[in-house]
Parts: structure tokens; sequence; C-alpha cells
């Protein structure tokens, strides 16, 4: 299970997608990880709509990795859709934010995210929490069951 | 709030719960583990009910482990009434269970579940599985706000 569990990081900084991938390397992760952007972009990927409309491969991820602090649609935005969403509503949300501040914690537990980790400024600590991120999520978490195909899907 | 604070489990079979508390004792966790039951006691403990009304000695928990198949109220049951409760609701809640059937990962998860773990044999993994929710749960991940009402 663990090395099939596939996951999408959805970042706007470049270093930050930089730093996790390297850490990801470094703690040993072989698991697919897609990244994209912005909101608008997660959500055309997990929906199959705009630019990924024509992807034949399942696009749903087991678990999503999600900045709060995005251009155009928050992290928010795309946490209260999945949430409503009738297929990907359980999918594991981490929310993954430079933010400490208790209302942004509230906030993302409030439109249901599954966990928040504070996002590490350099690459000692990224490491640290790509390997608790590998042994908790990858070693011992168990995931809702991919609904297949999304919903809309190039109509 | 970090090495301070309960874990409560709620858990029905006792060999499962005895060996939980030598894991952690085993992986040198000092956030105490308090057991109750079954669903309805764990409901009990998190209203502050009846044995469980002394807030001093039965503090609210940091993280609740959650078995799902109990009697009198189920894991289930408690995560429907934990969602109707605006104060508690965000209490952070592992799934610690021997079913895998997607069903009732599913279900655990569309009721609010933080995160789903079948229960590992063996002792070893258990304490394993101790240490690595003791890095992450406790330490890494930032708590949830209590008593905060939704807005």
């Amino acid at each position: 299970m663990s090395e099939t569990t596939s996951i999408l990081h959805v970042e706007d900084e470049g270093q930050d997608v930089f730093l996790l991938q390297r850490a990801f390397r470094a703690a040993g992760v072989v698991n697919p990880v897609q990244h994209v952007r912005d909101g608008e972009e997660a959500i055309d990927y997990l929906g199959g709509t705009g630019s990924y409309a024509h992807r034949k491969e399942p696009l749903q991820p087991h678990l999503v990795l999600l900045d709060l602090k995005l251009p155009g649609k928050t992290g928010l935005e795309v946490l209260e859709w999945i949430r409503a969403h009738p297929i990907l509503r359980a999918m594991v949300v981490i929310v993954f934010s430079s933010s400490p501040e208790p209302e942004d914690v509230e906030r993302a537990y409030h439109a249901g995210a599954n966990s928040y980790i504070v996002k590490p400024i350099d690459l000692d600590q990224y490491a640290e929490i790509a390997i608790l991120l590998k042994r908790w999520w990858l070693g011992y978490n168990q995931f809702a069951p991919i609904g297949g195909t999304p919903l809309v899907f190039g109509t | 709030m970090r090495g301070k604070g309960m874990i409560l489990l709620a858990e029905d079979n006792e060999t499962d719960a005895l060996l939980l508390k030598r894991a952690f004792e085993k992986a040198d966790v000092d956030t105490p583990l308090t057991v109750v039951r079954d669903g309805q006691e764990a409901v009990s403990y998190l209203r502050g009910e009846k044995q469980f009304s002394n807030r001093q000695e039965h503090p609210f928990p940091i993280l609740m482990l959650l078995d799902l198949k109990m009697p009198l109220m189920d894991g289930f049951d408690v995560l429907s009434w934990l969602k109707d409760q605006p104060e508690l609701k965000r209490l952070l809640v592992v799934v610690l269970t021997s079913s895998n059937l997607q069903a009732d990962i599913d279900r655990a998860y569309d009721l609010g579940a933080n995160s789903y773990l079948v229960k590992p044999t063996g002792f070893d993994r258990l304490i394993d599985l101790t240490k690595r929710l003791e890095s992450y749960w406790l330490q890494a991940n930032q708590m949830p706000v209590l008593g905060s009402s939704s807005r």
C-alpha cells in the first residue's frame, strides 16, 4: 500500500516545491507525487477539468498536501471544494502552511483538514518533516477508497 | 501544549487496551493514556459527566484513539455524536481498529476521523506506532483550538 499511495502537492512557491522534493527523496519516499501551482489547478486536477480534462489515467490522489496562501483560489477554498465533493470528500488533506497563527489553524480544521503542519523553513527541517509524514501517513494510515475516474471527465 | 494533556483510548478489548498501555510505557511517551471501555463511556468522559465530572482528575484529551466495534455505542456513533458538538468536534481522532473494510474507512473519514489505522500485529510494531503517534500528532501537528465554535 504505502509505496503506491499517491500524493498531490499544492504549492505556488518554487523554493518550497524544490525543498519538499529533495526532502522526500532523502527520506526514501518513492511514491508518486504530483505538483500543482495553485488552487484552480488543484481543482482542475482533482475534478478532471480544464487542462486536465483529457487525461486518461485516474487523477485522484490518496493524500493532498495543501498550502493555504495561493494565488486565485485559496487552500481553504480547495479544501471546502474537496469536502463538498460526492466522491473526493473522504480524501486525506494535510494543510502545509507557513502560518502558525491559531486563526488559520482553526479555519483549516473547521473546513475539514485532517492535520495541520507548519511549513519548515530550511532543508534540515524539511527532511525531518518528510520523515514524520512518511512514517505516519505512508507507514500506518489507511486511506479512503479511490472513487474511480473523476465525475466530470471532459464534458 | 506539548508534553501536556492526556490521550483517551476507547477500547472494549481489555487485552488490546493493556498492550497499548504497555507500548506507551516502553516507548517512553509521557502523555498519560486513559482507557474507557465503550462508546457511551467515551461520550461521558468527553462531556465530563458521571464518574468523569472532575476535570482535574479527568482532563479533556488532546487526542482520542477510537476503536470502531464496541458495545452500547460503537466508534461510528461516537464520531457522529462528536460531529454535532460545536465546542468539541475538532478533537483529534485516530481510529484504531481491526477492520480494514473500505466501507468502514470511508465512513470514518466521512464522519470526521483525522486518521485511520488498522491495529498492528506484534508488540514491537505497537511500540513503533506509539512512537510515531507521539512524534507526529503530539509534536509536529498543530493542535486544533477546542472550545471555539464554528464561524
